[in-house]
């Protein structure tokens, strides 16, 4: 049951072959057997779940199942979750009950979906290794000795595992494609403005994106379809159509322009990973596409672009964490000032507060100019990168990482592990869309093919992605641990 | 040495929208404690803005009524600190690109002359809350109904040279956006209220001298008061050697001083940048033409149009046209009555004397305009005289009748017109008065005439007072005089 697509698995609910029941306890089981090492999932919600199935099936036995009726997803601990914990990972968030649903979880219960539960990840979102994580790390399923990736590190684990069929991210800096990439599953982050943020526990508001991760692209295109779309909440979320995410999977691909952005195959990229991402180029041409070189000359300026603007609004939006109506807080305080510094003090982890720190810095009185507004310069240049490359080509392939997952504990140094982002961070700066989607192996690890499109281009980037899906089986390929425990 | 005064005020006005700037709870006054701050009020984890319309509108408006540059674009900004009523640790406000302009606020002066005070520009920002230090034996409540009340602070340049003028120039602001409706103005619930920046400097010297921010006075009299003690007490360090520190100062109504809250160095760094959540406001020419086309008469143009057409003096016109339900009830007075002079002796005299004994407003008037202009009427086509129309003004503001007419026909206060009549009552009179009218024919001719008095009175009160005065005079001095 596992093994199937979320697709497959929908197939097999509309045929009756099991209950929405049957495969939600089917997971649970899973969740219940392997977790314990894995650690993907914060909560998990049994009872919710299963409540859920009864519903989705007795809807179904009514006619009106729709899609996605009676699927078990996960959802990353970013998303608020009416009634359940909802930590973003975070110590400052252990005992948070969020009181309302995120839009995109709204969106999913109205799509007839069970939430299994909420999976782990980086404190706050920021991390890239889920290593920073409150609640402890998450381990790689294909390795257990390396990181599944972060920040939606539970979500790619849960996935790549078995324990979900689909599972839900946010992407702000690559926090989906990564963990995605090594995970050894597909992960879209959307356009901004896409998909709503209300709910969404916020890191860098002018960044943050939701997206689907799944074993396939033609299972990201299907939880699109549910999640995508305007809401009046969200003033950043885009007024617009929103396509049948589905329609175009099996389009041919002949003619199709694809660019190699020189930057993107330079130094500081593992030669195994440059291989198989070659590799699948070859498919592609084999496909019928056209490759080129392009270049988009303002890359290297993206991580540290990124590392203004991202802590910048970080430490803003994470000044709400003051002990004062919600979250932790200190004991015994002895006036207001105490409250505050030892509340945050204690309930922040160091990654997160390295970056309230640099956000307070560069927002501050006389670096205002250098810094904050020096980025967004930068961040217009690389868009426009982005731009100008899509004059020529459809769409951008590369490495999603420059290496396969590392292993736990191996990157000690904050900008170290900052530099891995080097690929999928500049996407964010220029609000595109893109997808990762397996693309082979190294060693037991798994490398992941980069595909990005110019803004509202998901539908595009999905027909790549799943005509890819279609000539290759990495994307079928499952982690022994899974299978030994199944 | 001679002193200058400057002054620039900070005007924070509370609008009156429905909801609150960023989300859907309601802004009514007075509600039990966080009863009106929703999930977004309380900056719980994961809410997002959405920007209020109507205040955008309100804050158009404004522009336009002082004639300010509405620029197209506006941004809305993070000002970040920490307080326990500031619930997200930011105030979105807008920093860099306000939604008005330089505009300009015309004054009145005590010479009679006008003053034009620059407003340097107007931004729209959300409220916080309201800390509550008494009642929680050493803690305090946080009451969160407040955060997120759309407010536009309005900036004028330090253009202001006395605490009268600052006084004048606050009045101002208060008619405008009362006449807008866009604020309730009321000072006492917080809707309006202002920080002063005042310093002082040698008259004739072109530099400012160091400025002191008084916070949160919320009266134009503490405002006048504010001022005075803070011009004074500056002149007075100078004078004695010492130097002004910049500083944010707080006004203490009951001992009537100012006192230090913080200096510069303690200031916080407010770490402003562009509030990612909220789109750039971006307002386009129809839509501002819309809003201009449908403003409401001025104060400013209302005052020139009661001297101008109505011939009011301008003393009148101005108390007329301060605020805008005074305007609006002397203009249904006037229509009611036709004539505007009469309207603006009644509105000033007998009401506004009446509402001030009672300590009630314009709005509270027990008697309504349209009942008023009926009462003019009647004194103008001498259906009753004056005296009459004071008992029947009475009348009505005790409730004893529905109209002036109602009031004129149950207590009989018909003006006697028929000298037929008044003849009758005189001959009465005179009859029962033999002492009186052996005193008037033995007065000299020209005492006469304050003798008369008294008979007048007399066949006045034989009347109930409906008998036409002039008539009574006339006729009596004739029958009187017949007398000698």
């Amino acid at each position: 049951m596992h093994d199937k697509t979320l697709t497959e698995l929908a197939a097999s609910l509309a045929a009756g072959e099991f209950t929405s029941r049957e495969l939600t306890e089917h997971q649970l089981g899973r969740i219940e057997r392997h977790d314990g090492a894995l650690n993907s999932f914060i909560t998990v919600t049994p009872d919710a779940a299963l409540e859920a199935a009864d519903h989705a099936d007795a809807a179904r036995a009514r006619g009106e199942a729709g899609p996605l009726t009676g699927l078990p997803v996960a959802i990353k601990d970013l998303f608020c979750s009416d009634g359940v914990l909802t930590t973003a990972g975070s110590k400052m968030l252990a005992n948070f009950v969020a009181p309302y649903d995120a839009c995109v979880v709204e969106r999913l219960k109205a799509a007839g979906t069970v939430s299994l539960g909420k999976t782990n990840l980086d404190e706050f979102a920021m991390g890239s290794s889920n290593e920073s994580s409150a609640f402890g790390a998450v381990q790689n399923p294909w390795d257990t000795t390396a990181v599944p990736g972060g920040s939606s590190g539970g979500s790619a684990a849960a996935v790549a595992a078995g324990l979900a069929p689909a599972a839900m991210g946010t992407d702000t800096g690559g926090s989906i494609r990564q963990p995605a990439a090594f995970c050894g599953i597909t992960g879209l982050k959307p356009t901004y403005g896409r998909i709503s943020r209300w709910g969404i526990i916020a890191y860098a508001s002018s960044l943050d994106q939701a997206g689907p991760m799944a074993r396939t692209a033609e299972d990201c295109a299907l939880l699109m379809n549910a999640i995508a779309g305007h809401d009046p909440r969200d003033s950043t979320c885009v007024a617009r159509g929103v396509p049948d995410y589905t329609a175009d999977l099996a389009a041919p691909l002949s003619g199709l322009k694809i660019g190699l952005p020189r930057e993107y195959f330079g130094d500081g990229l593992d030669p195994a990973v440059e291989a198989a991402v070659r590799e699948a180029v070859a498919v592609y041409e084999s496909l019928g596409a056209t490759v080129r070189e392009v270049s988009l000359p303002h890359t290297h300026y993206a991580i540290p672009a990124y590392y203004v603007i991202a802590p910048a609004e970080a430490s803003s939006n994470l000044s709400r964490y003051d002990g004062v109506r919600f979250g932790h807080r200190c004991e015994n305080p002895s006036d207001l000032i105490d409250l505050y510094k030892r509340s945050r003090a204690e309930g922040f982890g160091e990654e997160v507060k390295r970056r309230i720190l640099i956000g307070t810095h560069t927002l501050s009185e006389g670096f205002f100019d250098a810094y904050y507004k020096k980025a967004q310069q930068v961040r217009r240049l690389i868009r426009q990168d982005f731009l100008d490359a899509f004059e020529e080509v459809d769409v951008l392939m590369g490495p999603t990482s420059p290496t396969p997952a590392f292993d736990l504990g191996a990157q000690k140094d904050p900008v170290s592990m900052y530099l891995q982002d080097i690929y999928t961070i500049a996407v964010n700066l220029a609000g595109i869309p893109g997808i990762s989607v397996p693309a082979g192996f190294v060693g037991k690890r798994p490398v992941g093919l980069q595909i990005l499109g110019t803004h509202f281009a998901e539908q595009r980037l999905l027909n790549v992605a799943h005509r890819y899906q279609q000539a290759t089986d990495w994307h079928l390929r499952r982690p022994e641990l899974a299978e030994e425990n199944a | 040495m001679q002193w200058e005064t400057v002054i620039g005020l900070e005007v924070h006005v509370q609008l009156a929208t429905q909801s609150k700037i960023f989300s859907g709870a309601s802004t009514a006054f007075g509600a039990d404690p966080n009863t009106q701050a929703c999930a977004v009020d309380l900056g719980m984890p994961g809410v997002l803005p959405v920007l209020n319309e109507q205040a955008v509108a309100m804050a158009v408006q404004f522009g336009l009524a002082i004639h300010a540059e509405i620029p197209e674009v506006s941004v809305f900004d993070r000002k970040n600190y920490f307080y326990p009523d500031l619930p997200k640790g930011y105030q979105t406000s807008q920093m860099y690109h306000p939604i008005v302009g330089p505009g300009e606020v015309e004054i009145g002066l005590d010479d009679g002359t006008t003053k034009r005070i620059r407003v340097h520009h107007a931004h729209l920002e959300e409220d916080a809350g309201k800390s509550l230090h008494e009642d929680f034996h050493g803690m305090t409540g946080i009451d969160l109904n407040r955060a997120g009340t759309p407010l536009l602070e309005i900036v004028s340049e330090p253009d202001m040279r006395s605490a009268k003028e600052a006084a004048a120039y606050l009045k101002a602001i208060h008619s405008i956006v009362t006449y807008l409706g866009i604020s309730d103005g009321n000072m006492a619930e917080g809707s309006m209220r202002c920080d002063v920046n005042v310093s002082v400097r040698p008259r004739g010297q072109a530099e400012f001298g160091t400025r002191a921010e008084i916070k949160n006075v919320n009266s134009f009299r503490f405002v006048e008061r504010a001022i005075e003690f803070e011009v004074e007490r500056q002149i007075e360090l100078i004078e004695d050697g010492g130097e002004v520190v910049q500083e944010t100062r707080l006004f203490d109504p009951e001992r009537d001083e100012t006192r230090s809250m913080r200096t510069k160095e303690e200031a916080n760094d407010y770490r402003y940048f562009p509030c990612p959540d909220l789109l750039p406001v971006v307002l386009d020419a129809a839509y501002v033409d819309h809003l201009r086309e449908s403003l409401p008469e001025l104060p400013d143009e209302k005052r020139a149009r009661f001297q101008g057409e109505l011939g009011l003096s301008a003393y009148d016109a101005g108390v007329l046209a301060a605020s805008r339900e005074m305007a609006e009830y002397f203009e249904v007075v006037k229509d009611t009555c036709g004539d505007a002079k009469q309207a603006a002796n009644w509105v000033q005299g007998e009401l506004s004397g009446a509402l001030n004994r009672e300590g009630l407003s314009i709005h509270d008037s027990p008697v309504s305009a349209t009942q008023l202009g009926g009462l003019i009427s009647r004194v103008m086509d001498d259906t009753i005289n004056g005296k009459a129309a004071k008992q029947v003004f009475q009348a009505l503001w005790n409730g004893q009748g529905v109209s002036a007419d109602e009031v004129i026909e149950a207590k009989g206060l018909k003006q006697v017109t028929d000298s037929g009549a008044i003849e009758a009552m005189i001959d009465q009179v005179i009859g029962d008065s033999p002492a009186q009218v052996a005193q008037y024919r033995d007065a000299e001719p020209e005492k006469r005439g304050k003798m008369i008095g008294y008979f007048v009175g007399q066949v006045m009160k034989a009347s109930r007072g409906t008998a036409n005065p002039q008539q009574v005079n006339a006729l009596l001095k004739d029958k009187l005089d017949a007398l000698c």
